[in-house]
């Protein structure tokens, strides 16, 4: 790739909840504004802007990372998931997202997103995570309603959830 | 807090990357896992002209066992060590001590290299680099030189890379069967940074104690053994040795109480994973 310029927009291709897509960004745009100021989708959170509060978590090549660390550039080609992936269809919550709603997950739900995208990914690395994977992924987020008890118990519940899918028959 | 503006570059080559690095001379700057660079930039504490985006290039991506020796590529993540199958068995300080640095979610950008080229006085692979012996391969467009670890880290926030130049690797010398390894740290909260974190070895030549987080770099020391009756004085010389200081985090007084309390633990430990 040539050199580019810091007074222009520049091309960024890549798939963004499934769906291929080409943005324009100055270099200096963050992930989280491209996200949210460019292309809309505000489910992904700004609070700290320097790496701290996990508001801004997202997923990028099925790994958690902060959209406020990342510059738009340095996601050309990656495949980057955001929370408005989870959900099946409008009207449906994933089972993570509706053990948040059973367990009083959330209350004013500023940090959920952040949340949701670590939790998504180590339930699907692994399926049997326990109590303390769940404390070690919520260390990188902070919340400010909760205490964090009714966070865990809700991701022990969708683990446990998903769990049983996974072996109809146990 | 959005970063001031500069110009991009994510070259396919490595030769492309050093040129690049030698005609921007003060005003260019690598980024690798952004993990710290991005929240100066963002902060503006940094304004270069020019970042130099290292994570594609494919030569500087690969975790390589020669001889005694590990060689870990500058595009190689944090988190892609610590997957590595061998870790627990020819890198086990590492294994003990990435549980400690940041957090899942940055350890799955950050790199190991961006680490050590960052040199925060408190940081975990730095403090191992040190303690084991490790060195750094540095690069530029006219040269290549291996420092020894302990020689590359000048002050705070100092080391010893050139205008110009980048790091290409570091290298960890290899886990001896029969030696015994510990990490400890103490921190406000799980995955803040280190107020001191201590790493130790223990192997046929000895006992030694690496500190972090005390001094304005990593420091390393021999110990006498354990069950001598001079090793608390050995300790506590080591901790006033040090150039403590108080600051928002902790006063200088608590971080030498830490250096005689957790490098004991370790150097325990150390012990008891030899024997
Ligand atoms: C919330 C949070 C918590 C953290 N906690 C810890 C912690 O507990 N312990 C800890 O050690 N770190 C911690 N960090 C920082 C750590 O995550 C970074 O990954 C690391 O310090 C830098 O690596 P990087 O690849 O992200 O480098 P970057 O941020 O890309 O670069 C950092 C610096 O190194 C230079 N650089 C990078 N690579 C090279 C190279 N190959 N050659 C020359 N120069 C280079 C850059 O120019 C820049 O100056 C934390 C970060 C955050 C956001
Ligand atoms: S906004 Fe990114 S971590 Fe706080
Ligand atoms: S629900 Fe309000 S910050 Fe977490």
């Amino acid at each position: 790739m040539p050199r580019m310029n810091a007074a222009q927009r520049h091309g960024v291709d890549f798939t963004l909840n499934g769906r291929k897509v080409r943005a324009e960004a100055e270099n200096r745009m963050l992930l989280s504004d491209l996200l949210r100021h460019e292309i809309g989708l505000t489910g992904t959170h700004v609070g700290c802007e320097h790496g701290v509060c996990g508001a801004c978590t997202v997923q990028i090549d099925g790994k958690p990372a902060r959209a406020c660390l990342t510059l738009a550039q340095q996601v050309r080609g990656s495949d980057v998931r955001t929370v408005e992936a989870l959900a099946p269809a409008p009207a449906e919550l994933s089972p993570l997202q509706a053990a948040f709603r059973r367990h009083h997950g959330l209350q004013c739900g500023f940090c959920t997103p952040g949340i949701l995208m670590s939790l998504d990914t180590l339930l699907r690395e692994r399926p049997e995570a326990g109590r303390e994977d769940i404390r070690e992924h919520l260390s990188g987020h902070l919340c400010r309603c909760t205490g964090y008890a009714t966070i865990v118990e809700a991701a022990l519940a969708a683990a446990e959830e998903q769990r049983k899918e996974e072996t109809p028959n146990a | 807090m959005k970063p001031a503006s500069f110009d991009f570059l994510c070259p396919d080559t490595l030769e492309e990357a050093l040129s690049a690095l030698a005609e921007g001379g003060g005003e260019a700057r690598v980024i690798a896992g952004g993990q710290s660079l991005v929240p100066m930039l963002n902060m503006r504490l940094a304004r270069p002209g020019l970042l130099v985006d290292i994570m594609r290039l494919e030569a500087l991506r690969r975790i390589e066992t020669l001889g005694n020796e590990i060689t870990v590529g500058a595009s190689v993540r944090q988190a892609e060590l610590e997957a590595w199958a061998d870790l627990s068995r020819d890198l086990p300080l590492l294994a003990a001590a990435f549980p400690w640095l940041g957090h899942v979610q940055t350890r799955a950008r950050g790199t190991v290299c961006g680490s050590v080229a960052h040199a925060d006085p408190s940081a975990e692979l730095p403090l191992s680099l040190v303690t084991l012996g490790g060195a750094v391969s540095l690069r530029s467009r006219k040269q290549k030189r291996k420092v020894k670890a302990d020689d590359f880290f000048i002050g705070m926030m100092a080391t010893d890379l050139a205008e110009g130049e980048m790091i290409e690797a570091v290298h960890f010398p290899k886990a001896r069967p029969g030696s015994g390894y510990a990490f400890r740290e103490v921190g406000r909260r799980h995955g803040d940074f280190a107020i001191v974190a201590c790493a130790a070895v223990a192997d046929d030549k000895g006992l030694r104690l690496g500190i972090a987080g005390v001094d304005d770099r990593p420091r390393v020391f021999p110990l006498p053994a354990l069950d001598d009756d001079q090793f608390d004085d050995a300790l506590n010389d080591i901790a006033w040795s040090l150039n403590a200081r108080d600051d928002i985090h902790a006063s200088a007084r608590y971080r030498r109480e830490l250096v005689r309390n957790l490098g004991h633990e370790t150097l325990r430990e150390a012990s008891r994973c030899r024997a």
